[in-house]
């Protein structure tokens, strides 16, 4: 029989190695589903590294495909760690992308160095503002926040649909639906040259350290823990735990507001419907890879990156599904959360 | 014909029930879960694995009934790693859930893939066809719209019947409920907590996974991507508005399926100058109307999301 | 007479604690065994073994005369064993119906024969005065019926062997009385019976037999006719504990009244009925009652977690405008909360952050929402040094400590600050004899340097000990006060019951 006894402390070796265990055993499993297609699974892993990690191009395109992944990634951790389950990143990506999209492609017009923060501002406050909702419904009627979250994801991009095939569709896209190019000046410069890598890498790892400091030196990252853990004792601590809600929800939806505007701003330059291959998703997978801690947040998200763009040209080559890389991912994070077992308890046998 | 006629044409009666059916389904499975008290946020993935699974094995030439049974079966394998997670390990049952939905949505497709890689317009299969009822099917008003359907929908409404009969008049279902309720109190009864709980969970995890396989089996004849398209986490608060009651989810179902069949009908009527898209927001704004409504009524299980370890009580 | 149960060299350790050191005991039929030892002792350990909630690390239990196979409730239920826990172990949203017929049928059966499980309900009901409707819902059910219904489930089971533990915790003097009645007329009739309390009164008054478990050890067993209760108790506790007694001091000033107030509780719990209540500085108030009636939202009216409804609330001398915990504990009132785990610290953050919670925002432990590291941990360094917190240190987490340290750590906490009204709600339950006398000095020290104290407690030893004065909460009125020189346990015991108004 096999028990779990609750460790008192677990040695920092086993929390660093448990989780890249987990990704290798994920990885493991997933071999065996590339043997089914027929493929080789060392040279399947072996193109997946090199079409993500293996020329200048391929880093380049991890980094830029990691941006909008930080970003969604913090938003999930910081609102996980207030036991606040935002699941509706991807809503609050497009309601980024959609207020950058309704200033800056022309309405306003300011010289880049205020343009870009105010777009960035503006999409934060957008996403921010879209998960006070559920937040709100949360505290004042303790409705389920994660299903409140997750249907808006589905109103929020039916409402980017009608807007691209309505008032916000560009005159010149030759009747695709899609919106009209964020202005010169409030693009985000690339920051290597002959890439997509722009500004957004830097606002995204910026935002990591920042996230990392609040929880860290803060009253408020104080409290976001202490609310997370035990919304009953902090209550009677006298910490506003329904404050601290609201203030979770707008920092969490702002975070991945700001994803939604790096990747319009930043990548595409336009707003689509297909702006999002399930950025806000990807940052649950993310921030749980991650263990919820900010910093480990950016290695997650290059991580995962690397497994989708690679998995792109990987699948390209052998014919192997790209779906693929989001088994990979699924599977990584399930061992992940089960290595956390591992890093708590201490299984005995008997 | 304006909007309250059509309240009053078959069509529109039988869409109610064809749409409610899988809603039906999915509402169950995850009520009986959370009536063990475990949340099985892998629902929405479970279905894709079920609208995928079904499908696949007629595709390949299996019959239709041992179809569902195999999508039924595919999803308890599903619900036994959520039990795994979420029952045996104690984990976060939220975080678990949707680690479930990950790996059950990608691993639909990528199967889906894997075995039809050149298919490009979206293979067929014969779905079930309607089956009138002898006799009831032949009465006046009601006889078309509610007993000319496919066997899914009968069957969902005998689901619901087997299901509040177990929960409420057999020992077995009042060992779910205490597990729900007070799991150290089930123990000290005897009962075996783990095993309930994931017994629940593969269960309900079957009724899901039907509730998908009715999608590609009955009310289509392919498997598309993102088909589901968020009927899991409508049947989550739908579980919410019926208070973990049968019956009520039952109603609920119906309800929402009538609202949702009613504004399809009424975008088509002329002078109707609304986007579309609004009209197809509607079942999510009504889910989360749905959950505000009756937040204040809510009576959930007690022990909804909390983890039972042996040898842990104090 | 014969031993139909026999535990033989039990041993179960947690960790580095040895909870039992190969125990061994044997229950003989008709008769009643008392298991005497403090919290902590082991006492629950062992009974959890017994009835397979834990699997002991050696040693094995015979049930007449087969062994029992460790780890399983079912078995221990099918040998003829149940148990009453303290904590009981009802769903509040079932029936009476249900709780008890849970797991007394064969699970895949295609029905529940409720008419039979019904009218033998009602039968046992008669046959041993255990009163209740099987109809009705847990939650709506008094404590005392609660137990009737954990011991009907036992009786339901044809049990032949019962575990009580702690079974008198939440009764009043009364009930426990009648209790033992029940107990008495169940051996009679061929039960054989082990109680467990650390109460000795009750175990004079009831057993056949004791047994006193100190550190997880026997350390005395006798039969209970001659048995020196000064011996007991010293076998219990292993030295002579010297209670502390407050000195006599004159009341002062009025520090927090209530006026005629009422309140709703935040959880539908029992409200407060038209409540007056003063407390002067020097002075400890004792609250009596049985648990749930109103006694949490007294509390949560102190802890600033509900206002009242109406009625006037006033705080040294000074009309509330607003209430929240922060206003509370700002205009310096302390506060003990009754779940000391669940509501007193966060399990998961560490002492030093658990030590600063409820200042977290004032000088110096932080500067512009900033926390000042270093000040926090010197802090906690002092204040684990002052209240003796045996922990690893600052950066511990603070849900590895014991329960004892759990309630020094929020001592220290609370009379850091210097409170002038101190809520100590259940201050010392479950803790072992030491640390209650640390609660209790603690407590009497806040009182002789002048705090006005608010003592909530199930346990009537307490309250008469510590309390100037005592108040009984019955459906959430409060009854005048009394001297608790004045009265006896008994009559304090009927105001419990609401049978009268006051002695």
């Amino acid at each position: 029989m096999i028990r779990l006894e609750p460790r008192e402390t677990a040695p920092v070796w086993l929390s660093l190695s448990a989780p890249l265990t987990a990704v290798l055993a994920a990885l493991l499993l997933c071999a065996l589903l590339i043997m089914w297609t027929g493929a080789s699974a060392l040279e399947a892993y072996g193109l997946l590294f090199k079409g993500a990690l293996g020329s200048r191009f391929a880093i380049t395109e991890t980094l830029t495909r990691a941006t909008p992944m930080i970003l969604t990634g913090l938003a999930a951790a910081i609102a996980f760690r207030a036991k606040l389950w935002n699941i509706g990143g991807e809503g609050q990506f497009y309601a980024g992308a959609l207020a950058a999209t309704w200033l800056g492609a022309g309405a306003i017009t300011l010289p880049p160095y205020l343009m870009v923060p105010f777009l960035i501002g503006a999409g934060a406050l957008a996403g921010g503002l879209l998960l006070l909702i559920p937040a709100i419904l949360k505290n004042r009627l303790k409705v389920d926040e994660v299903v409140t979250t997750l249907l808006l994801n589905f109103i929020v991009l039916l409402f980017v649909n009608y807007l691209l095939e309505g008032p916000l569709k560009d005159p010149m896209s030759m009747g695709w639906p899609q919106a009209a190019p964020i202005i010169d000046e409030g693009v985000l410069p690339a920051i290597l040259s002959k890439s997509r890598v722009h500004l957004g890498l830097v606002i995204a790892v910026v935002a990591a350290v920042l996230v990392w400091a609040l929880m860290r030196f803060t009253v408020w990252g104080y409290e976001i823990r202490a609310v997370g853990y035990n919304a009953a004792a902090a209550g009677f601590a006298g910490i506003g735990v329904n404050k601290t809600i609201i203030l979770t929800a707008l920092l969490s939806g702002g975070l991945a507001g700001i994803a939604g505007v790096s990747e319009v701003a930043g990548t595409k330059g336009y707003l689509t419907l297909d702006l999002s291959p399930g950025f806000g998703y990807a940052g649950i997978a993310v921030a749980m890879l991650a263990a919820l801690h900010p910093l480990a947040v950016v290695a997650s998200a290059v991580f995962l990156s690397a497994i989708f763009v690679g998995a792109d040209s990987m699948s390209r080559a052998l014919n192997v599904p790209t779906y693929i890389s989001d088994v990979i991912v699924a599977t990584s994070v399930l061992a992940v959360l089960v290595s956390g077992m591992f890093t708590r308890f201490r299984l005995r046998f008997r | 014909m304006d909007f309250i006629e059509i309240l009053f044409t078959a069509g529109f009666w039988a869409a109610t029930l064809r749409i409610a059916t899988p809603l039906i389904f999915g509402t169950l499975g995850e009520l009986v879960c959370e009536r063990a008290g475990v949340l099985n946020l892998g629902i929405e993935g479970i279905m894709t694995m079920g609208a995928m699974s079904g499908w696949m094995w007629v595709y390949m030439g299996g019959d239709l009934v041992s179809g569902i049974l195999f999508a039924a079966f595919i999803g308890m394998l599903f619900g036994l790693l959520h039990s795994l997670f979420a029952v045996y390990l104690g984990l976060s049952q939220h975080v678990a859930g949707i680690g479930i939905t990950m790996l059950a949505s990608s691993l639909s497709y990528f199967v889906f893939r894997m075995l039809l890689p050149t298919a490009t317009t979206p293979p067929k299969i014969d779905p079930f066809q309607s089956y009138p009822i002898p006799g009831l099917s032949d009465l006046p008003y009601v006889g078309t719209p509610l007993f000319t359907q496919t066997p899914m929908t009968y069957g969902a409404f005998v689901v619901v019947l087997v299901v509040w009969y177990v929960l409420y008049s057999t020992p077995v279902g009042l060992a779910v409920r205490m597990t729900g309720e007070n799991p150290i109190a089930a123990e000290a009864q005897g009962i075996d907590v783990l095993a309930v709980r994931t017994g629940a969970v593969v269960v309900g995890s079957g009724l899901m996974s039907v509730g998908g396989a009715f999608l590609t089996m009955s009310a289509f004849d392919a498997f598309y991507f993102g088909m589901v398209n968020g009927r899991g986490w409508i049947c989550v608060a739908l579980v919410i508005f019926a208070s973990w009651n049968p019956g009520k989810a039952l109603l609920g179902a119906l309800l929402f399926a009538g609202i949702d069949a009613w504004q399809v009908r009424v975008q088509q009527l002329p002078g109707i100058n609304i986007p579309y898209q609004f009209f197809l927001m509607a079942p999510y704004v009504l889910s989360i109307v749905a959950m505000i409504v009756m937040s204040r009524r809510a009576l959930y299980p007690k022990a909804l999301l909390v983890p039972f370890r042996r040898g842990e009580r104090t | 007479m014969t031993a139909i149960l026999k535990l033989v060299n039990i041993s179960k350790r947690f960790g580095s604690l040895t909870a039992n050191d190969a125990i061994s005991l044997s229950l003989e039929e008709g008769e009643i065994l008392a298991l005497l030892g403090e919290n902590g002792a082991g006492k629950t350990t062992l009974m959890n073994i017994l009835f397979g909630h834990y699997t002991a690390d050696e040693g094995h239990v015979e049930v007449f005369g087969k062994p029992l196979p460790p780890g399983q409730p079912d078995a221990a239920l099918a040998a003829g064993i149940g148990m009453v826990h303290q904590h009981f172990s009802l769903a509040d949203n079932l029936s009476v119906l249900e709780n008890i017929m849970l797991g007394t049928e064969s699970l895949w059966a295609w029905r529940q024969d409720t008419a039979f499980a019904t009218g033998r309900i009602k039968q046992l009901s008669r046959d041993f005065g255990l009163t209740v409707d099987p109809m009705a819902q847990v939650s709506t059910l008094t404590v005392g019926e609660r137990q009737r219904v954990e011991i009907l489930k036992a009786l339901y089971r044809d049990a032949r062997i019962l575990i009580l533990d702690e079974p008198t915790a939440v009764l009043t003097p009364q009930e426990s009385e009648s209790l033992f009645e029940t107990l008495r007329s169940l051996v009679d009739r061929g039960m054989s019976i082990i109680f467990i309390s650390h109460k000795l009164n009750e175990i004079v008054s009831v057993s056949d037999r004791v047994m006193v478990i100190r550190r997880g050890k026997v350390v005395a067993e006798q039969p209970i006719r001659g048995a020196d209760r000064a011996s007991l108790a010293e076998a219990m506790v292993g030295h002579t504990v010297h209670a502390p007694k407050g000195d006599v001091l004159a009341p002062g000033d009025v520090v927090f009244q209530l006026q005629n107030v009422s309140a709703g509780a935040a959880d539908g719990g029992q409200p407060l009925v038209d409540v007056d209540l003063a407390i002067h500085q020097h002075e400890i108030v004792g609250i009596a009652g049985v648990s749930g009636n109103g006694q949490q939202t007294l509390a949560d009216l102190i802890s600033g977690l509900c206002r009242p409804g109406s009625g006037s609330m006033t705080l040294f001398g000074n009309k509330l405008a607003h209430y929240n915990p922060d206003v509370m504990v700002k205009s310096g009132v302390g506060r003990i909360p009754e779940d000391r785990n669940r509501v007193g610290v966060i399990g998961e953050m560490t002492v030093q952050e658990n030590l600063i919670s409820e200042k977290r925002r004032r000088l110096p432990f932080s500067k512009f929402g900033f926390m000042n590291a270093k000040v926090i941990e010197d802090h906690a360094a002092r204040q684990i040094d002052a209240f003796d917190v045996r922990c690893q240190g600052p950066h511990a987490e603070t849900r590895l400590l014991s329960g004892g340290n759990v309630q020094k750590l929020i001592l220290a906490r609370v009379l850091d600050a210097e409170p002038s009204l101190l809520l100590a709600d259940q201050p010392s339950r479950g803790l072992d004899v030491g640390a209650v006398a640390y609660v209790h000095e603690k407590i009497l020290d806040a009182r002789a340097r002048g705090c006005g104290v608010l003592l909530i407690s199930e346990d009537l030893e307490e309250l008469m000990a510590l309390s100037d004065r005592i108040v009984v909460i019955y459906h959430g009125r409060l009854s005048q006060p009394v001297n608790p020189e004045d009265i006896t346990a008994r009559d304090i015991g009927l105001m419990m019951s609401g049978q009268s108004e006051a002695a």
